[in-house]
């Protein structure tokens, strides 16, 4: 997609095995392929929503780009920085801009310390501000989630979920991040309070210019609030477009399936669902050519033997399928 | 944005929420448990006892507990002497009230050590993981292996009987117990999302351990180290029973009892000091019994 935006983080093959050990001297026997070679831009000020059945390495995808776990190859750039092989100062400064909120508020809050010092801990960990200003900005943070300080010293049990949550996003944007990875930071949460939480993080984006990530597995949710759409099947992306696009004219049998999964609230519509055969490979032995042919209702002989690429097929439209050949449009 | 919150907001009192201060939540945290356990109780009331006595003992004793006086030696009790006096005519209640400072000191400073050694022996084994944690587990279960009080008697021996050595050597046999403790829970625990969200806000290793992980794994350390106060207790009046501690005119109640078996037929000799080596460990265990039934939520009554 050449047009003015600006890349702002930049993904580019980045793979994830976790080793399979067995056997009587713990062995590496084999290797789950949770993420393999996955690539994509994410521009400034947008929101890219990637989506996916369960296990399919959405998550993985975000916690690889952060480091929370080590990626096994692959390159992360920011601004054109190459992120992953930077050390020290340097890369503590890139963390500073770049953020991550997570699935299970609960979890995700250090349930000994009071909201105060969890709030408190990214000016500490970077050595920012003066103890005043901090407090100050921790006020400022829980104003901005829409909390009151009157919860600055109570410990996380004492949250309902959504209020949690807010304390995860203010944590996450109290450095001033420019990106922020959201590992499906509302599916924990009540139906109300997803569109408060949601309405929150999207007001946040316009104030202070955030690009997201945004992990999700429910389809309303990423129409709702992204730009751009990636989904993911078994490790690899099959499909990135704008919203729009995937939502109205998708290309890829697998998202065009997983599309019609999304139930209408309307009983006089008539749907015709696509229910795919079978249950998801092993990402620990994906099948050989197509991951997805196993399961596809579109299936050729192609697609058995040879992997089909990543494909620009129009503009900002990305299909890895045989049906769409190179050169074609 | 915040508009519908602030509404929301408007109904909650706006007062500052205070946080109940340490010692007043450490008092609570007492006396609720105090009221719920009755052993607790009992064993806490003891246990206070013994530690006022450790204080204020050289201002009660009613005879200097290293006086000798040759020509009472091995009187019964009586309204002079209490408990009596030993071989060489010393007041054997003076020396009970005097050997506490020693024997319980012993017990709650080895805890101390051991339980700091250990945990940040068991923490950084179970942080590091891989071949780090294999050479350090091994290490310990090493130490494990030789049973308790024969490897604490070599260890003091080989140094030279002190009262410093026997310490070093009961700690020596009790910290693994706590590094294995800490190690199974920072291997729990480290895989939690608040350890990866102090990791994606880019915090030292160091700091994850101590300031996240640490604070949750404090619940079975402080229950291992309330059940082992009355163990370390009994093991080092073992060692002085044994010979192995402060040289002898000190009070030590292990030595006290040693000092009777070679007469027996005075049995209070060994008996009074006996009598507070019990009362002590078993206070121990009363309270390390009930910060157990505390911390496991299935033997939890309501507190």
């Amino acid at each position: 997609m050449e047009n003015e935006k600006q890349v702002i983080l930049s993904v580019r093959d980045m793979v994830k095995y976790f080793p399979i050990k067995g056997g009587l001297l713990g062995r590496t026997v084999g290797h789950v392929k949770a993420v393999d070679k996955v690539s994509f831009d994410l521009y400034e000020g947008e929101t890219l929503g990637l989506v996916g059945e369960s296990g399919c390495g959405k998550s993985t995808l975000g916690r690889s780009i952060l480091e929370i776990i080590e990626p096994t190859s692959g390159t992360v750039q920011y601004r054109g920085k190459d992120v992953l092989h930077l050390k020290g100062k340097e890369k503590k400064e890139i963390k500073q801009k770049m953020q991550f909120i997570f699935q299970d508020p609960a979890a995700s809050l250090n349930p000994r310390r009071t909201l105060e010092q969890i709030l408190l801990e990214p000016f500490i960990i970077h050595k920012m501000l003066t103890p005043e200003e901090r407090r100050k900005r921790v006020a400022e943070l829980l104003e901005i989630v829409g909390l009151s300080s009157y919860y600055i010293h109570r410990y996380p049990h004492e949250l309902s979920g959504g209020q949690k949550q807010r304390i995860g996003i203010a944590r996450a944007i109290a450095l001033n991040p420019d990106v922020i990875i959201c590992d499906e930071p509302v599916s924990a949460l009540d139906v109300s309070i997803q569109a408060q939480v949601i309405n929150l993080l999207e007001d946040l984006q316009k104030e202070l210019h955030l690009s997201y990530l945004f992990v999700a597995h429910d389809l309303s949710v990423v129409q709702h609030i992204s730009d751009r759409v990636a989904v993911m099947y078994l490790g690899k992306i099959v499909e990135i477009s704008d919203c729009d696009n995937i939502y109205s004219r998708a290309k890829h049998p697998y998202t065009i399936s997983l599309l019609s999964a999304i139930p209408i609230a309307d009983p006089e519509v008539e749907k015709e669902r696509i229910i795919l055969e079978g249950d998801v490979p092993s990402p620990a032995n994906p099948p050989k050519g197509c991951r997805f042919h196993t399961r596809c209702f579109k299936c050729m002989d192609i697609c058995k033997s040879e992997e089909p690429e990543l494909i620009e097929q129009e503009p900002g439209h990305f299909i890895a399928c045989h049906l769409y050949p190179k050169g074609e449009n | 944005m915040e508009n519908k919150e602030l509404n929301l907001q408007e109904k909650i009192p706006q007062t500052e929420y205070k946080k109940p201060n340490v010692f007043k939540r450490m008092w609570n945290f007492f006396f609720n448990m105090c009221r719920s356990n009755f052993l607790f109780a009992l064993g806490a009331i003891i246990f206070t006892l013994w530690i006022i006595i450790c204080f204020i003992s050289p201002y009660i004793v009613p005879y200097d507990p290293l006086q000798q006086d040759m020509a009472i030696r091995f009187s019964a009790p009586s309204a002079a002497h209490w408990f009596g006096t030993d071989n060489l005519g010393r007041d054997i209640f003076s020396r009970v009230l005097a050997g506490s400072r020693i024997s319980i000191s012993a017990g709650v400073l080895t805890i101390i050590l051991s339980a700091t050694v250990g945990t940040i022996y068991g923490g950084i084994s179970g942080f590091v993981g891989g071949v780090v944690d294999d050479v350090l587990m091994r290490l310990a279960e090493l130490v494990i292996s030789f049973p308790a009080i024969i490897l604490a008697m070599t260890i003091s021996v080989a140094l030279g009987p002190s009262l410093y050595n026997t310490l070093l050597a009961i700690v020596i046999v009790t910290w693994p117990s706590y590094a294995r403790v800490m190690r199974s829970m920072v291997i729990t625990l480290r895989e939690n999302e608040y350890v990866e969200a102090a990791k994606s806000l880019g915090a030292s290793s160091a700091r994850i351990l101590f300031k996240e992980i640490l604070p949750n794994s404090i619940g079975p350390i402080l229950v291992l180290s309330t059940l082992d106060l009355g163990k370390n207790i009994l093991t080092f009046a073992t060692l002085s029973f044994l010979g192995l501690g402060s040289p002898p005119p000190t009070p030590e109640w292990g030595r006290m009892v040693s000092d009777g078996v070679k007469d027996f037929a005075y049995w209070w000799v060994s008996t009074f000091p006996g009598l507070a080596i019990l009362t002590v460990a078993l206070a121990a265990n009363f309270m390390g019994d009930g910060v157990r039934d505390y911390m496991d939520p299935k033997l939890r009554k309501e507190i």
